[in-house]
């Protein structure tokens, strides 16, 4: 790789994956949403704005934490964590959040919408629309609504409504189409935050520039901290948001390694999963093109994981690219061993991590020992555990 | 000239205006389709659009994606639709067949299955909702190549250049979708739509349908005045959703709205 890589193309390709394959009641705000966004990420004030909130409301730098009694378990690489889990709101979500509301700001819409699965990005969009006095909807399906109670309350307390989506499978692919509709109806006051790299373009690259505040923040402290560059990259891939926000800024450095791991939930052979990338193929949906969790028709199956965050049929259209010219690999990781990062984290390090972030500390697990004392691993931790403590009492059978 | 264009031309020579109802294929179940579709063409329809169901119908309203649900539930699939097409055209070699879905089923099927099969099936015309002409080349290409029209979307905010280049790469006619929103919502602004009517055919000599909201044979008449033709889809879907136990009477009151449509468009 000697040409500096630039992706995507204007109109938000990644080699074939991308685009804006949306119908056309949608090109004019995807249009008008990309030039926005395009000028303003050239503002200087729009970007001072940025920086500012970034460090006095998020709290960023996020510090990069080297796990020292974790690394010498493990008995390999020396493990470090981007501490994600202590922005405000307690995951890497709010990153783009921010950046997404002020760019609304700047184009004068008053009212933000956005779509969630665990609620971490509800709650995340809830929180700065609050902070800007914007109004806020944001779409969940039914199924969601139901397990992630403790989000749902927490969005309304912080003034949004929350719509349980009831089409489909009611889960977060359907909170998305339903996010879409409102959007083309709704269009001259609204703006729609998505919360991954995913959507028609702009979305993937937009997204994706606001989180790789990660990804520039560890590089420098991990040169300050050890001297060096990291050997490996490691972060859970739902829709790819955490993930590209590390890799990016790393792209061009090739001899750092970037693993992406996918949710394999009861086992990749058993068809209950969420790792399109691992086990799907390239097709359509939700206005780009990837790879997908679809059947021979064409249609798309239901996904699962332990990890709500994960639980999506889809991915963002940056990783199929990096994929396919074998740039990142990706892996997958079920939820039993999750469950295992979860606790190593917890007991090691004093640190609970989210269920999305436990895929990536397991890979962690596999990878380190591997390697030599000598090498570094930096670990995304993406988010923190509180919001999992129903989900993991229920499942090791203890009554909160 | 493809079926449809010779529908819309002998048409225009006795200012008929076409009426085209949009039924979801498969939807509540797989034998109710064609038997309906052969009604509809007896209560005056001039074109049908099927529906190919989708797990992910992102820009129609709640009555088709409902519609989709019943349809999938039941194991519809492209190929099966294109079965459903078929079994149509053993008995009728004439009425014009547009199916409208999304890019996934035809993506996983393959451009070159797909047209080939939709060809042999007897399709006239495809709408593929989500994808714009600019990622459309080849199928385009390969539709056209098998002489099917590929049919697109302009919406109330598409400017000139974009009418422009719909009028360059579709074919059969456009289809204007007459308020902001999806399938089934809200109620029509007939001066808007006169205006944008009148933008869009400064830029294209394509036959014009016009959809989205028309609900009754008085917005039918309105849109016919104005527009060459008529797409009527959610408001016949409700129908058999309205009557889940008895699929007859479904039938009866699409027959009947189609019915009252067509009067009085040619009234
Ligand atoms: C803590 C955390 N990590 C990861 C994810 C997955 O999203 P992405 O792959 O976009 O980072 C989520 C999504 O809700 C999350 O809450």
């Amino acid at each position: 790789m000697t040409e500096k890589y630039h992706m995507p193309d204007e109109r938000g390709h990644f080699g074939p994956y991308g685009g804006m394959f949306v119908a056309e009641t949608l090109m004019l705000p995807i249009q008008e949403l990309n030039l926005a966004y395009q000028r303003f990420m050239k503002d200087p004030e729009f970007i001072a704005e940025l920086d500012e909130d970034l460090q006095h409301y998020v709290g960023r730098p996020s510090p990069l934490y080297h796990a020292q009694r974790w690394s010498r378990e493990l008995g390999g690489a020396q493990i470090y964590l981007k501490r994600e889990d202590l922005n405000h709101t307690g995951a890497h979500k709010v990153n783009n959040t921010i950046g997404q509301a002020l760019l609304a700001k700047r184009m004068g819409k008053t009212r933000i919408i956005a779509e969630t699965g665990a609620g971490q990005h509800g709650v995340a969009t809830a929180t700065v629309a609050a902070r800007l006095g914007l109004e806020c909807v944001v779409y969940m399906g039914a199924v969601d609504v139901e397990r992630q109670a403790l989000n749902v309350y927490r969005m309304k307390l912080l003034g949004a409504k929350v719509v349980a989506v009831e089409s489909g499978s009611k889960t977060l692919k359907d909170a998305l189409n339903e996010a879409l509709r409102d959007w083309v109806t709704n269009v001259d006051d609204t703006f729609y935050i998505i919360g991954t790299v995913a959507g028609p373009h702009p979305y993937p690259a937009m997204v994706r520039d606001f989180q790789t505040i990660i990804g520039r923040e560890a590089k420098h402290q991990c040169k300050v901290l050890t001297g060096r560059s990291p050997d490996a990259l490691v972060a859970c891939v739902g829709g790819g948001s955490n993930a590209i926000g590390l890799f990016h800024p790393f792209i061009d450095d090739v001899d750092v390694k970037m693993y992406g791991v996918e949710a394999a939930g009861d086992g990749i052979e058993t068809g209950r999963h969420s790792a399109p990338l691992c086990a799907g193929r390239p097709g359509v949906l939700h206005g780009n093109r990837t790879y997908l969790m679809e059947d021979d028709d064409g249609e798309i199956i239901e996904t699962h994981s332990i990890s709500a965050g994960l639980d999506y049929p889809g991915v963002g259209p940056e990783h199929a690219w990096l994929k396919d010219i074998g740039r990142a690999e990706y892996v997958n990781i079920t939820d039993d061993e999750a469950l295992q990062g979860f606790h190593a984290l917890t007991q090691m390090e004093g640190i609970i991590p989210a269920l999305e972030s436990s895929h990536a500390m397991a890979y962690t697990m596999k990878l380190a020992p591997n390697m030599d004392k000598e090498q570094i691993i930096i670990v995304n931790l993406s988010g923190r555990g509180d919001k999992d403590m129903h989900t993991m009492a229920q499942r090791e059978g203890i009554k909160i | 000239m493809s079926r449809i264009s010779t529908t819309f031309t002998s048409a225009s020579s006795t200012g008929r205006k076409l009426l085209i109802p949009f039924i979801t294929a498969g939807d509540p179940v797989p034998e109710f389709t064609i038997p309906m579709m052969h009604e509809m063409v007896t209560a005056g329809a001039d074109i049908i659009e099927l529906g190919v169901p989708f797990s992910g119908p992102m820009a129609d309203g709640p009555v088709i994606q409902r519609a989709s649900e019943r349809a999938l539930e039941q194991g519809m699939s492209l190929r099966k639709v294109l079965k459903l097409v078929s079994g149509f055209r053993e008995q009728d070699k004439n009425t014009p067949i547009v199916l409208m879905g999304y890019l996934n089923p035809v993506e996983a099927m393959g451009y070159q299955n797909f047209t080939e099969a939709a060809k042999s099936a007897g399709v006239d015309g495809v709408l593929t909702v989500d994808i714009p002409p600019e990622e459309a080349e080849e199928y385009v290409s390969l539709l056209k190549a098998r002489e099917i029209d590929p049919i697109f979307l302009l919406a109330p905010n598409s400017s000139d250049e974009r009418i422009n280049k719909m009028d360059a790469v579709g074919n059969g006619y456009l289809y204007y979708v007459s308020l902001k929103g999806v399938t089934g919502a809200g109620h029509l602004d007939l001066t808007e739509v006169e205006k944008k009517i009148q933008q869009i055919k400064k830029f294209t000599k394509l036959p014009l349908g016009v959809g989205f909201g028309v609900k009754d044979a008085q917005t039918a008449k309105s849109i016919a005045q104005i527009a060459d033709a008529v797409v009527v889809g959610s408001a016949l879907i409700s129908k058999i959703e309205n009557n889940p136990n008895n699929l007859d009477k479904a039938k009866q009151e699409i027959v009947d709205l189609l019915a009252s449509m067509r009067q009085a468009m040619d009234s």
